[in-house]
């Protein structure tokens, strides 16, 4: 096998989103060698696309804001499966890790007394997302990309390289993480630009590498989010973690074809837009669950008063969490209230002034102006729901962010699992991505300095992952093309595993996958290996391959309705299911047949919540939620 | 819906040279030309080589030229050329080409290091910042970039002059010493930096001659010359020759703290 180059790092960092840049800060100022490895070019990953806002309990706006209410509201959220150590640690540590933005050099919106401003989202209680305008993710991906360079320079100054101690490989893409006695030992990958294979030697690797959305039709997700961090952890014997979460947000763009699925920030109904169907009704106030009855307005009057007296009146229900606002907007399509392009109407023109939406939602008057010709300012939006993000992921410690069972692999951002149990809310990823990017950094810094006798990977593991990198130039007669493949399982999960799921349908996808990862193996490319984007694409079916099995074993499994796992053939919520994670790992041996099933799936009970954390909610409201046998505990 | 077939040509090649192949590809309602050039790849020619992310102007990956403009892939409409004309896309000129449509960007992230970083003051420590809204507006409008680099593809100074390449950062890098500058806590100055006199005589600001290229090309709409770059010449023209213009503009800065 050609001589593939090694290079020896502390920590590596698979991923430069917002969890990895986090980390690798975190990493290199506890004085770990520090590499960053990410598909895209350096300030592109996927944060970039961020809207919103960040969710932080600074109380700027609200006084009455604390880490305990940003803990509940993410506990009602995620509907209590939430690993609650990580949300209660999130809510604690948010703040922090804003604040600390604006010493790199951040520069959020401002309340009239000159702190940073906070606005509305869906499952808040007070407004919470620090933001500006709809761009927070370019600003939190600039502040943390800018403060990585600000390391550098400091490197510079000292060694006279700037990547002595922190450097970013862009456009690389990992295939394999690599273990040497049982213990992660470095990261097998290759460079886009060229084709060549490398390896990154380290004792700790952090994934950061996000979500999975690019295995459904509709998403509003980029290529770069095909699970290859699920996938790779999977592979190196870590497990996952409740993968039938998988969150629609409600609010995609329906029309033209070409942009189906893009985001329409939540903000809008945050600031104030509203959700219509055909009849011109607000047809939200017909889809408050039992359980959120007494937090939301009843009435249009009550609800519109909200926005300027919140203390003494109860939110509208577009800002109910997401899942309930996809569900309502499905059914409201199915039953025939639709708008022209199959979704409902989202409006803020009749609401703000036209200079207000431009000046709040500069990107969304922008988007719709330049992708479908509609002026936001004059005219409603057409929406329906769109893949959007992941709740399941690595099974993780809270406190560490170290990816349970395997030594020496950690995972932050939304490639991980647990934080958000099965329902995230708007702004609490890009937080999600501060404080778990910032731990997971620490404890891999920690993890290599212990670590004092490096493993070297054996050269047949890195043949191995060489051989399998380069099968798709082999293909012989007969080979399948990539793209098509990829389609086929986008529709496959779109239409079988999507955001109502029955049981029939959940085991036909399993079947179809199954005959999907057959043919993938022959997959084949043409042309070389110099930026290549179909032996790119071929490589990532694995992965999502892997990944959509998992959600669909795991949502077949879970039989009842929470959060982003809805069943039409169990449409409640079940709450001896609360305490139940569905925990996928792989079959190990890997089975030489590729039509063998590669996933185990197991039921796990989730750790007793802490008494004192239970005590923040009434007990009226906890009925609702534990299972039975909890409540006696 | 209207479906008609388009003719494209693209550039392909890669370092040692190429040139223009052509196409012709189907075109639906409502759709960009990044969109049409993933139809190339998924049914004639699986390996040829683009940049692209959100597909929705939002992460300044998708950077090319068509018909000899640069701009981004994903914000560009079909409807925006007639269905008789030939589009032509080619990678940006000033940059040396990878692979087809892709290339080598690293000149940027070059310049980023040189610029001197963000200071943080020294008496605030983190969740004690406070500014107001009308200050912190003019570097937040620099913060919108979304780092397309489509202005230093088509800013003169190095388009078709490799040689100026080493001392001028273009215009990007120049904006981010104006968001610097312009930040209303930025502490350069105490720690000895002069943020407007740098971008004289380390990163290249006289080789602009306010052309103002840049600005009708940005995809953000960000007034690069009029907001960024005049304001920071005609203050390093002041500072420049007059000292005292230079130190009473600092005293003035310390005092509303
Ligand atoms: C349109 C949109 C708007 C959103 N708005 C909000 C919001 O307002 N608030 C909020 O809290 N959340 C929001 N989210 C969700 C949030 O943006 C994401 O969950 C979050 O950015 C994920 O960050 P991350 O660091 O985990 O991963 P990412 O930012 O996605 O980064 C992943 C990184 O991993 C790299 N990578 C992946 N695979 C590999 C591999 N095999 N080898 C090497 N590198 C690899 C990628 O190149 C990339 O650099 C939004 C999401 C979308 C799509
Ligand atoms: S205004 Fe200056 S920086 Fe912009 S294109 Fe013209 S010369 Fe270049
Ligand atoms: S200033 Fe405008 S054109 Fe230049 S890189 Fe930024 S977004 Fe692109
Ligand atoms: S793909 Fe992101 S700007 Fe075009």
């Amino acid at each position: 096998m050609a001589h593939v180059d090694r290079q020896q790092w502390d920590v590596v960092v698979v991923g430069a989103g917002g969890a990895g840049l986090r980390a690798a800060i975190e990493a290199r100022e506890r004085g770990a060698r520090t590499a960053v490895i990410c598909k895209s070019l350096f300030g592109k990953a996927h944060t970039v696309m961020a809207e919103g806002g960040i969710a932080a309990s600074m109380a700027n706006v609200n006084e009455n804001d604390n880490w305990q209410v940003h803990f509940r509201d993410t506990m009602r959220g995620g509907k209590f499966l939430n690993q609650w150590r990580m949300a209660e640690l999130h809510a604690r540590e948010a703040p922090d890790r804003v604040w600390e933005l604006e010493t790199w050099g951040a520069l959020f919106d401002r309340t009239a007394d000159g702190r940073i401003s906070q606005r509305n989202f869906g499952g808040h209680e007070y407004p919470r997302l620090a933001h500006v305008g709809d761009r927070t993710g370019l600003e939190l991906i600039r502040t943390l990309q800018q403060k990585i360079v600000a390391l550098q320079q400091e490197d510079f100054e000292r060694t006279g390289d700037y990547e002595s101690r922190l450097k970013v490989f862009q456009e690389c893409t990992v295939t394999q993480v690599l273990k040497a006695h049982d213990r992660v030992a470095g990261a097998f990958c290759y460079a886009r630009e060229s084709g060549r294979f490398f390896v990154l030697e380290a004792p700790a690797v952090v994934l950061a590498t996000g979500g999975i959305g690019k295995s459904f039709k509709v998403t509003s997700n980029s290529w770069e989010y095909t699970g290859d961090g699920h996938a790779l952890a999977l592979l190196v014997g870590a497990s996952l973690v409740n993968m039938e979460f998988v969150q629609f947000h409600p609010t995609g763009m329906v029309w033209p074809p070409s942009v189906k699925g893009i985001l329409v920030t939540e903000s809008v109904r945050g600031d104030g837009g509203v959700l219509r169907n055909s009849e011109g009704k607000r047809f939200m106030f017909d889809y408050i669950p039992e359980v959120f009855k007494e937090k939301y307005a009843q009435t249009e009057e009550e609800g519109d008063r909200w926005y300027d007296d919140p203390d003494n009146n109860r939110r509208p229900p577009e800002l109910l969490p997401r899942d309930e606002v996809a569900r309502a907007i499905n059914a409201e399509v199915k039953a025939g209230r639709g708008s022209p392009h199959g979704g409902v109407f989202l409006d803020v023109s009749t609401r703000m002034p036209a200079e207000t939406i431009r000046r709040r939602l500069p990107s969304m008057y922008h988007q719709f102006k330049e992708l479908a010709d509609v002026d936001i300012t004059a005219e409603a939006m057409e929406v329906g729901p769109t893949c959007h993000y992941v709740m399941g992921g690595v099974a993780v410690e809270s406190e560490t962010a170290a990816a349970v069972g395997v030594p020496g692999l950690f995972a932050a951002g939304e490639v991980a699992g647990g934080m958000h149990g099965s329902n995230r809310l708007g702004g609490n990823s890009l937080s999600d991505l501060l404080v778990f990017g910032r731990r997971a950094g620490a404890h891999a810094a920690e993890h290599a300095a212990v670590m004092d006798r490096r493993d070297e990977v054996p050269a047949e593991v890195i043949d191995a992952a060489a051989a399998e990198a380069l099968a798709p130039f082999r293909a012989e007669d007969g080979a399948e093309n990539p793209y098509a493949l990829h389609q086929e399982l986008q529709q496959t999960m779109n239409d079988l595993v999507g955001i109502i799921r029955r049981e029939a349908e959940m085991a036909k996808a399993l079947k179809r996958l199954a005959e999907l990862r057959v043919r993938a193996r022959r997959a084949g490319v043409e042309g070389h290996r110099q930026f290549n984007p179909g032996w790119h694409l071929a490589l990532d079916l694995r992965n999502m391959l892997l990944v959509s099995e998992c959600i669909a074993l795991s949502a077949l499994e879970r039989t009842e309705s929470r959060g982003g796992h809805t069943r039409e053939d169990y449409p409640s919520m079940d709450r001896a299911w609360r305490p139940v994670n569905l925990v996928c790992r792989p079959v190990e041996p890997a089975p030489a047949d590729p039509a063998a099933a590669r996933i185990a799936l197991v039921r796990q009970r989730t750790e007793p919540i802490r008494p004192d954390l239970l005590a923040l909610f009434a007990k009226e409201e906890l009925v609702k939620y534990l299972a039975e046998e909890e409540l006696y505990e | 819906m209207s479906t008609y077939e388009a003719r494209f040509k693209v550039w392909r090649g890669d370092g040692d040279g190429g040139g223009l192949k052509d196409f012709a590809v189907e075109v639906h309602d409502g759709e960009v030309v990044l969109d049409i050039i993933h139809r190339l790849q998924a049914t004639q020619a699986p390996d040829l080589a683009v940049r692209w992310n959100c597909k929705a102007g939002k992460c300044g990956s998708c950077s090319a030229e068509i018909n000899g403009r640069p701009r981004l892939l994903c914000m560009t409409r079909m409807s925006v050329f007639s269905r008789e004309e030939t589009v032509t896309v080619t990678p940006l000129r000033a940059f040396p080409v990878v692979r087809d449509l892709v290339t080598d960007v690293s000149f940027n992230y070059a310049k980023a290091r040189e610029v001197p970083s963000f200071v943080p003051p020294k008496d605030l420590a983190a969740g004690e910042y406070r500014m107001q809204q009308i200050d912190v507006e003019r570097s937040q409008e620099f913060r919108k970039c979304i780092e397309c680099f489509l202005c230093q593809d088509t800013c003169h100074v190095v388009r078709d002059h490799e040689e100026n390449k080493a001392a001028f950062a273009g215009p990007r890098f120049l904006m981010r010493v104006a968001e610097l500058d312009m930040h209303p806590l930025d502490a350069a100055g105490e720690a000895g930096l002069d943020r407007k006199r740098a971008a004289q005589e380390e990163h290249g600001l006289g080789y602009c001659n306010i052309t103002k290229c840049c600005t009708e090309v940005c995809p953000e709409g960000i007034r690069i010359t009029d907001n960024a770059l005049i304001p920071l010449k005609e203050r390093a023209v002041d500072r420049k020759y007059d000292p005292l213009v230079w130190l009473g503009s600092k005293i003035r800065r310390r005092s509303e703290g």
